[in-house]
């Protein structure tokens, strides 16, 4: 499969919807392994990290769920290509900044990939719409399992997988769920959420990590130790706070659809307002007002058919899928008005905020997200 | 504030984490905070960054060995990285690394997943080590019966 073919068609996860998908975007669970014999690829020199890459890629690409794959060695992909695999979560911002000696390989459907020399030999990761950590897990464990039997596998009967980085040793796992919590944020009550998740050994990061004011109002929420617990058990535990954390937010969305309709609407309208009509945007603004039109949408303020243009922008706003279109490098203030340009066009069509369901007496069935 | 990596430029990143009760802050400047993938949402995680402030120490107070003899890694290496060379320097660092992943995880020991393969070998070994200590009480006791026993079980296991 080529390049093209993973570029022009967005992922499964971006379209497909899973459990709770309204406030869990995606669920995601990463698998770092490493052969016996070689040094770690921090360490290993480039022969050598060549010969992991040669030993590790043909048992990867044999695997039954690859044989539609894509893959290709990190040099014959341009930064601008790389840049679009981190932007959808395929591959690390590590891994796009590695050359000669690593290689990527991920299925059509881009639920699975597979990076070597990244960090580690193999970091393996599998992704999908909504909560579903459990089946996700399956997904990469049955990779896991098959290419164990095929490689050699650096494990301590104490400390379990062995990895480059302490933190990672034991399950080398990190299960991860991306939520979207926009009320929680209006309300104030973000940090007390990240605070409680925070003593349970979780962590919780913003969609680009900055400190806790995230992009979008989107989240990730992770195990942070590896060592000492069973695979299954940190995904129940995970699973259970992400369940936690939805119906946290569904309960500040009712209180503010309740107490502050008007903050509420004027977020939607003003996002709205903005979107169909600048001519100059950039991807942080973006991504903040898309933030609210879905929480409208949520709210059954506009038809369900503008959810999936609203999901298919907040991955298309972003700087190289925006430049991917255009085959050349734009300056900042070019691309500002290209993705306001993309913006308008999507929401050409929309119709105007629906307010005249009744936020401001209580909804009729106390509910207004149903749709 | 000065960043805590680079020390010389302002720090504009903060990060904060409670991990098990315990705080740990970062300020990070915009170019250290790239370079340490602050911003990417995969790679990063703050213990990856404090591994490198202050688990260098944890490290070379826990042992005196300085370089692994299958990669050549060593202390200073890991100081400088916050990562290890090769599966051999778990072993190698194995005491000071036995601190630090002591605060840094929830158990000591992996209770996850095992390579299919590698099951049996290790349940065997787990087997040997039980019936040796048995072995070694058997004796001290002085029942020669039961030490008999289970040397022909050691045996047993050693030959399969």
């Amino acid at each position: 499969m080529a390049i093209h073919n993973i570029l022009n068609n967005t992922g499964e996860w971006l379209r497909g919807e899973g459990p709770h998908h309204q406030i869990v975007v995606s669920s995601r669970v990463r698998l770092a392994r490493n052969l016996k014999s070689f040094a770690f690829p921090g360490w290993a020199k480039k022969h050598e990290r060549l010969q992991i890459l040669e030993a590790i890629k043909p048992q990867v690409e044999a695997l039954t769920e690859m044989n539609d794959a894509f893959s290709v060695y990190s040099q014959d992909l341009s930064a601008l290509e790389k840049q679009v695999l981190v932007e959808r979560h395929l591959i690390s911002r590590e891994h796009a900044a590695k050359g000669v000696g690593s290689a990527v390989v991920m299925n059509r459907r881009q639920t699975l990939s597979i990076m070597i020399n990244e960090e580690d030999h193999l970091r393996m990761q599998a992704i999908r719409a909504g909560l579903q950590l459990k089946s996700v897990f399956k997904m990469i464990d049955k990779v896991d399992s098959a290419l164990e039997e095929r490689l050699d596998y650096a494990f301590h009967p104490k400390l379990g997988y062995l990895t480059a980085c302490p933190t990672n040793v034991g399950t080398g796992m990190r299960a991860s769920a991306m939520v979207h919590l926009p009320a929680l944020v209006m309300s104030e009550q973000i940090n007390q959420v990240i605070q409680a998740v925070n003593k349970i050994g979780l962590a919780v990061r913003g969609l680009y990590g900055e400190g806790t004011e995230a992009l979008g109002n989107l989240f990730q929420v992770s195990n942070q130790t590896t060592l000492g617990e069973k695979e299954e058990d940190i995904i129940a535990r995970l699973h259970k706070v992400i369940e936690q954390i939805i119906e946290h937010e569904q309960n500040a969305r009712q209180m503010l659809l309740q107490k502050k309709p008007n903050t509420l609407l004027d977020h939607i309208g003003r996002g709205y307002g903005i979107l169909r009509h600048a001519y100059s945007m950039n991807s942080k603004e973006a991504l903040n007002l898309l933030s609210f039109m879905k929480l409208g949408i949520d709210l059954g303020f506009f038809p369900e058919g503008c959810r999936q243009p609203i999901d298919e922008l907040f991955m298309e706003t972003q700087p190289a899928h925006l430049q991917k279109g255009t085959q050349q490098k734009l300056a900042a203030d070019e691309r500002d008005s290209l993705r306001a340009e993309i913006i308008r066009a999507k929401l050409n069509e929309f119709p105007r905020p629906d307010v005249g369901l009744p936020p401001t007496s209580s909804a009729p069935d106390g509910n207004g997200s149903q749709n | 504030m000065h960043c805590d990596v680079c020390k010389t430029n302002q720090a504009t990143v903060f990060l904060t984490q409670i991990v098990d009760g315990k705080m740990q802050k970062v300020n990070l400047c915009e170019a250290c905070s790239k370079e340490k993938g602050v911003t990417d949402p995969t790679g990063f995680a703050l213990a990856d960054l404090l591994l490198g402030l202050g688990a260098a120490q944890e490290m070379e107070r826990g042992g005196t060995v300085q370089k692994c003899p299958a990669c050549g890694f060593s202390q200073a290496d890991f100081k400088k990285t916050g990562r290890l060379g090769c599966a051999t320097c778990y072993t190698t660092f194995a005491d000071g690394l036995a601190a630090l992943l002591k605060g840094m995880h929830k158990g000591t020991d992996h209770v996850g997943k095992v390579p299919a393969r590698l099951a049996k070998s290790i349940e065997r070994e787990v087997q040997l080590k039980t019936l040796q200590r048995d072995l070694k009480k058997a004796v001290a006791s002085e029942d020669y019966e039961s030490a008999a026993t289970l040397r022909d079980q050691i045996r047993h296991l050693d030959v399969d």
